[in-house]
C-alpha cells in the first residue's frame, strides 16, 4: 500500500455541496437495488428455500394431495394463497433478517454515515423482495398451469401479480419494525415465530374455510389474511364486495409496523447498532 | 476560526446519555482544517460517540454537532466527508469494484474507480468478492470506500486495528500525504504511538470527557515522568493523597507509582513509610504517560 494521492484534487478549499439532484437520487435508489439484487443471488441459501418453500407446498397441497373430482378448485385457490405465504416471506426475510444482520455488522452505519437517503436502502430490499415475488409467482402459476390444470385469464393473472407485487409492503415494514426491535441473535427466531403460525392461522396452507369457526374469527387480525384475500379476489374466487376492508386493513397494518419501526429506530439510535 | 483555519466540524456542549448510561458529558470539541486531531482513549471512553455525533448517526442529548456549519445529517454535509468505521462484516457476495461502484454513487463528484482502487491499494483485485478478502485488504476495502467521495474531512475510527506493523506505517503514511493537500482528518485510536504519529492535536478522551488537549509534544510533556517502583506498607489511596501522583497500582506486593516529577514523591513517600524498600525510579513510555493521563481523570 503505497500513498498514491497525487490523484486526489490539489485544491483545498471545495465548494459547498448543494445536496443531491433528484436524477442523482434516482440512480442511487436503482443502484441500491441492482447491488441488492446481485447480493441475493449470489446468496443460495437465501433465494432457493425463498423460492422452494412454497412451491414443495403448493406442488403437496395444491396438486399432489387433493383429489380431482372434489368440487372446491383446491389448485387455483392455493395457487393465491401460497404465492402470498412466498411472497410474506420473502419480505420478512429480506427485510427483518437482511436489516438486522447488516445493522449489527456495522455496515448499515457506513452507509448511513455516507450522503445515501436511508430509504433509498430500504427501496433496495423492497425492490428484491418485489423482482423475488413476481419470480415465485411466475413458477407457481406454470406449475399450475401444466400440472394442475388451472387455467386462468390474463387479466386476473395479472391482478394476482400486481396484488402480490405490492402486498409485500406491509411485510417489509413488519421486518424492520423487527430488525429494529431485537438483536440480530433473536431476529430470525421472531420472524419464524410470527411467520409461519400466522401463515397458518391465515388460511395459507389450508383454506381458511377448512379450519374451526374459532380460528377462522381469529384470522381477520392477522395481516397474511388480507393478503390472501386480495390475491383470491384478484382471479375472482372470492367476491370484490369486501375488497376495500382488506386494502384497508392491510393499510392499517402498514401504518403500525412503520410506526413500530420508527420508534424502536429513535429509541436505539445509535445505541447498539447503527 | 482557530488560528486563522477555517472550523470544518464541532461539538458543543453535548452530552450523551444511552438509558441511564452517560457516554459523553458536556464535551465541546472544534476541528480545524488541515489537520489531524486524534481522539485517544480506552475502550469505551467516548471516542466514537464523539464520531457518530458529527456523522449525525446519533444526535446528542444536550448541545449540539455540526459539520459545515450545517447538521450532520443533512446529505449537503455528509457529501463532503468520508468515514471509515470499525465494521464486523460487509456484505460478502459483493465485489471489490462493485462496492465501489455503489458507494462512488452517493456523491456528486467522486472520485474514478481507477484512482478509489489505487488509494487503497485495492489494484488487481478488483474483481473478488469481499469474503475472500484478507483481513487487511477488508480494511483497506473500507478506506477506499470512505474515499470515494473525494471528502475534505474524513473520519478514521480505529482505522489500524488488526493491521500489521508494517502496513500500520505505510497507512501512517498516506494519511499524511492525504493531510498535505490541505484536508482534515478526525482519527480515534487507543494506541498513543499511532496518535503522535499522526496527529496535529491530540484530544484525550476518558469516561465521556476531555482530559487533555494539545499538540502530542504537549501531551507527553503534561505526563512524562517517572515510574516509581516500591515495596511499601501504605495503600493505594494514602499515596494518592500526596500532590502529584499521576496513578498508582499495586501488583504482587510491588507499589507502581507514575509521575511528572519523582523527587518530592519520593521523599513524601519515605517520610510517610520508614519501611519502604527496593525503591526504583526510572522513566515512562509513552503508554504508561498516557495510562497516567488516564489516571489524573479517575482521581479527579
Amino acid at each position: 500500500m503505497t500513498p498514491r494521492l497525487e490523484v486526489l484534487g490539489q485544491s483545498t478549499a471545495l465548494a459547498p455541496r448543494a445536496g443531491h439532484t433528484i436524477s442523482g437520487i434516482v440512480r442511487i435508489y436503482l443502484r441500491e437495488a441492482k447491488y441488492e439484487l446481485l447480493k441475493i443471488l449470489r446468496l443460495p441459501a437465501f433465494f432457493i428455500p425463498s423460492l422452494g418453500f412454497p412451491m414443495m407446498f403448493y406442488a403437496l397441497f395444491g396438486l399432489l394431495l387433493p383429489s380431482k373430482s372434489a368440487a372446491f378448485p383446491m389448485a387455483t385457490y392455493l395457487l393465491a394463497t401460497y404465492g402470498a405465504f412466498g411472497v410474506i416471506g420473502i419480505a420478512l426475510f429480506s427485510l427483518g433478517i437482511g436489516v438486522s444482520t447488516e445493522r449489527a455488522q456495522g455496515w448499515l452505519s457506513v452507509k448511513r454515515a455516507s450522503p445515501m437517503p436511508l430509504p433509498a436502502y430500504f427501496f433496495g430490499k423492497y425492490a428484491v423482495t418485489v423482482i423475488m415475488s413476481v419470480l415465485l409467482v411466475t413458477l407457481l402459476s406454470l406449475m399450475a398451469a401444466v400440472f394442475g390444470e388451472v387455467r386462468l385469464p390474463a387479466s386476473q393473472w395479472a391482478r394476482l401479480m400486481l396484488t402480490l407485487m405490492l402486498g409485500g409492503i406491509p411485510f417489509c415494514a413488519a421486518g424492520i419494525a423487527v430488525a429494529y426491535m431485537v438483536g440480530p441473535n433473536s431476529a430470525p427466531a421472531v420472524v419464524n415465530a410470527v411467520y409461519l403460525p400466522s401463515a397458518f392461522l391465515s388460511g395459507l396452507f389450508i383454506p381458511v374455510e377448512m379450519l374451526p369457526s374459532f380460528l377462522r374469527n381469529f384470522a381477520q387480525f392477522l395481516p397474511p389474511y388480507h393478503l390472501s384475500r386480495l390475491a383470491l379476489t384478484a382471479i375472482g374466487i372470492e367476491p370484490a364486495s369486501e375488497l376495500w376492508i382488506h386494502i384497508g386493513s392491510l393499510a392499517g397494518f402498514a401504518i403500525v409496523f412503520t410506526t413500530v419501526a420508527v420508534i424502536a429506530y429513535r429509541r436505539d439510535e445509535g445505541k447498539t447498532y447503527g | 476560526m482557530i488560528g486563522g483555519r477555517e472550523i470544518v466540524a464541532t461539538i458543543d456542549h453535548a452530552t450523551k446519555r444511552y438509558g441511564d448510561t452517560v457516554a459523553l458529558r458536556d464535551v465541546s470539541l472544534a476541528v480545524e482544517r488541515g489537520r489531524v486531531i486524534a481522539l485517544l482513549g480506552p475502550n469505551g471512553a467516548g471516542k466514537t460517540t464523539c464520531v457518530k455525533l458529527l456523522l449525525g448517526l446519533a444526535t446528542p442529548t444536550s448541545g449540539s454537532a455540526t459539520l459545515f456549519g450545517g447538521d450532520p445529517r443533512k446529505a449537503s454535509s455528509r457529501q463532503r466527508i468520508g468515514a471509515m468505521l470499525q465494521v464486523a462484516k460487509v456484505p460478502d457476495t459483493l465485489r471489490v469494484r462493485e462496492h465501489i461502484d455503489q458507494f462512488r454513487g452517493y456523491y456528486p463528484s467522486p472520485l474514478p474507480v481507477k484512482d478509489v482502487l489505487e488509494l487503497g491499494g485495492l489494484e488487481g483485485i478488483g474483481n473478488t468478492r469481499f469474503g475472500e478478502l484478507s483481513g487487511g485488504q477488508r480494511q483497506r476495502l473500507l478506506f477506499a470506500l470512505a474515499l470515494c467521495g473525494d471528502p475534505e474531512l474524513l473520519f478514521l475510527d480505529e482505522p489500524t486495528l488488526g493491521f500489521d506493523v508494517e502496513v500500520r506505517r505505510a497507512f501512517w503514511k498516506q494519511i499524511r500525504a492525504y493531510v498535505s493537500l490541505g484536508r482534515t482528518v478526525l482519527l480515534t485510536t487507543h494506541y498513543l504511538e499511532e496518535a503522535d504519529a499522526l496527529a496535529d492535536r491530540i484530544v484525550v478522551i476518558d469516561r465521556g470527557a476531555i482530559v487533555a488537549d494539545g499538540t502530542p509534544a504537549e501531551i507527553k510533556g503534561r505526563v512524562s515522568g517517572r515510574r516509581i517502583r516500591c515495596v511499601t506498607r501504605l495503600s493505594e489511596d494514602e499515596i494518592r493523597q500526596i500532590a502529584d501522583v499521576g496513578s498508582v497500582s499495586v501488583e504482587s506486593g510491588r507499589t507502581e507509582i507514575i509521575v511528572p516529577v519523582a523527587e518530592a514523591v519520593v521523599r513524601e513517600l519515605l517520610a510517610r513509610d520508614e519501611t519502604l524498600r527496593d525503591l526504583e525510579v526510572t522513566s515512562v513510555g509513552l503508554e504508561d504517560a498516557f495510562m497516567a493521563l488516564i489516571g489524573q481523570g479517575k482521581a479527579a
